[in-house]
This record gives structure tokens, sequence and C-alpha cells, in this order.
């Protein structure tokens, strides 16, 4: 289950941002994950409330966004919606496609005082 | 805290040995924030709520530490590949028969990632090559910064080849960019020849597939060209060796994969 090494790393931001921006309590943390970003939202919420125990973000509401996978057809071009990593091409059929986003998770914004 | 990247990880150094014993253990970081870190405290009714914009990567550190450990080997010509698989595929067996086959033609060196024991590093260091273990604990995976401290207690390898055994674990390596030029994926064939479709990013994130245990395909009902076609369909680009650590069938074309890597 890498969704704890992904929440350890949600915490070293949340750290990091609470020393420059002098926060005191993190209420609310939004991240953004890819649909083909192979991170399960239930076990996200479970590492994310495990990790944050006795922290400043204790409690903190999660709010995970999901962004749309997207793909690129290498045999005829044309941009493909991946809804999971073995979606084929709406165009022409082909399992041949490139994966150009929605790989990835980021925290987006904190709501803190 | 570690002193060479400020990483929350309890590391046990060797005890003085660089590479006949001793793993280093990584434990999951304490929800204890870190000294300097604010501390939480009973919020005041009147404090105010802010909206901070992060827009962090939360794979940008590790994905940092790759970069560093790629430049790194890419400095001294070291050719560093990624084995990865589920538990039981026969990496160690295939690394052992590797290692035997290229000591000393090149440099080797073997970071062994298992969640336990070093058993894994001590069937390599029997073999002559240097290892060094890394237990990850809890961990499901290494990551770059593992990779990093690993690589601090192997010898110089200029122009030789690091073999790195993550944990076995179809899922989450494929997520952890070590800095490694390669991802060798080995599938066996006791397994499933649906393992591609169902495990599609390790598969999508490999460059080489070996299909190991080949010398027992005779006795399966193993359907190999479809254990093929399905790994392909996942990842169209990925090359595929069927080999046998145990007979030595498809060594040759290992070695020869191993050779052009290097010099590519």
């Amino acid at each position: 289950m890498h969704e704890m090494s992904l929440a350890e790393s949600v915490l070293r931001i949340i750290e990091d941002e609470a020393r420059s921006h002098e926060l005191q309590r993190v209420r609310g943390v939004t991240l953004e994950i890819g649909k083909l970003a192979a991170v399960e939202p239930d076990a996200m919420r479970f590492a994310f409330t495990a990790v944050t125990q006795d922290t400043l973000a204790e409690g903190a509401t999660l709010t995970l966004l999901e962004i749309p996978g997207e793909g690129h057809c290498a045999a005829c071009g044309a941009a493909v919606r991946m809804d999971d990593a073995l979606a084929l091409c709406a165009q022409c059929g082909s399992g041949s496609v490139l994966v150009t986003g929605g790989d990835r998770m980021r925290i987006v914004e904190l709501e803190a005082e | 805290m570690c002193g060479t990247c400020g990483c929350g990880h309890t590391l046990i150094k060797p005890a003085r040995a660089k590479t006949t014993g001793g793993a280093l253990n990584f434990r999951p970081v304490s929800g204890t924030p870190e000294a300097g870190a604010a501390v939480p405290q009973t919020p005041t009714s009147e404090a105010e709520t802010r909206r901070i914009k992060v827009e962090r990567d939360l794979l940008a550190e590790n994905d940092g530490w790759a970069g560093e450990n790629r430049a790194r080997f890419g400095a001294a010509k070291t050719l560093a590949l990624n084995l990865v698989s589920s538990p039981g595929s026969g990496k160690t067996t295939i690394l052992v028969r590797t290692l035997q086959e290229l000591r000393g033609k090149v440099p080797l060196a073997v970071i062994e990632g298992d969640q336990q024991t070093e058993n894994d590093a001590e069937r390599i260091r029997a073999t002559g090559v240097p290892a060094v273990q890394i237990n990850t604990g809890k961990g499901c995976h290494l990551d770059a910064v593992m990779v990093r401290h690993g690589a601090e207690e192997l010898p110089d390898l200029a122009c030789g080849v690091l073999f790195i055994e993550n944990v076995g674990n179809l899922v989450c390596p494929a997520s952890f960019d070590l800095g490694e030029d390669a991802k060798v994926l080995v599938l066996s064939v006791t397994e499933g020849e649906d393992k591609p479709l169902k495990y599609p990013d390790m598969f999508r994130a490999a460059r080489l597939m070996l299909l190991n245990k080949c010398d027992l395909l005779p006795h399966l009902a193993f359907d190999a060209e479809l254990a093929c076609a399905n790994a392909r369909r996942v990842n169209p680009d990925i090359e595929i060796i069927r080999l046998s650590a145990t007979s030595g069938e498809g060594m040759d074309d290992w070695l020869a994969w191993i050779a052009r890597q290097q010099a590519a």
C-alpha cells in the first residue's frame, strides 16, 4: 500500500508549508489524483488519517479531486480519454495508447489557521 | 534524522563493514512533527481560516532524488537496472546466475530490497559480488532516497552494472522512480497469463520482461504466447526474453540485452 508513503509526502509538504506560512492548524487539504496514478482513494484517506494523527493536520478534511486520464494514440494520433490503463483509442480501436496526462498526484490547496 | 537528505527514516548503518553485513532499516515516518514544525495548538475561536495555494507534486521529492541518482549513475557510466516482480518469480535466482556470468568482466553490485531479512543479500554475497540489504519494514517498495543510501555503501561502479532488486510487489514499485536506466520485470510461468492485464502499471513502466522458469513449461498449462501478447497489449514497446535461471535457457539473450544497454 504505497498510499502510506504518499500520505507521508503529503504530511511533509504540509509541515513545510506550515513553517513558511506560519500555520498553526490545518483544517482542510485538497489533492488532485490522476485517474491513472495508481492510487486508491479509500486507501489514501485511510493513510492520510493515520499519518496525520498527533500532527497539526489531525482531523483535517481531505478532498480528493480526480483528474481524467489522457492519452495519445500511437497508431492514428488521436487524443484519447483513458478511464483505465488499458483504454483503447476511440477513433481507431488501437491499444497502442501512450499516457500523456492524469498519471500524477499533487497537493493543490490547504485550508489553515 | 538522516544527515544526507534530512529524511525522517530511521537509518541503521551497517556496523562497519561496507558490504559484508548489516541491513539498512527504514521505518515509516512517525506522525510526530519534526523539530521546528508547527505544533498542534488548541485553536482560538477567532482564528482566521486561510486558503493556501500549494500545487506541489506528491512524488516531486522522490523524483528529485531519483534525478540525482540518475545523474550520479550517468556520470560514472553505471548501468542501473531495477528488477521488479511479484514475490517468488525468481528475481534473486536470475540475479545470482547473472552475476556468476558477468563476474570479472564488469564491476557489479546489488541493492536488495525486502521488508525483512538479509537472506537475499547473503545469497548475492556468496557469488563474491558486494550487496547491501535494505529492509523497508512495513514499506512495500524501494524509493529513490533508499537507493541513494544503499549506493553510498557500495564500491565505485565505473562502467559497471548496479542491480536493484525491488520488494516483491507488482503494484507499488511502479510509481517510484529510483533513478534507474530501466525497469526489468520478471514474470514466471507459474503465475497467470493475465498478470499484465491485472497489473498494467508495472508492465507499462518496464522496458524488458523476463519470462522466467520456462524450463517448467512442459509441465504447465501456462500459455506463454498469451502472456507475451497481454504484456504487449499493455506496453507495445516492451521487450521480452524467455528465460530459465535454472536451465540457463535465454541467459545469453539476457546478457546481450544488458551489454546493449551498457553500450547505449
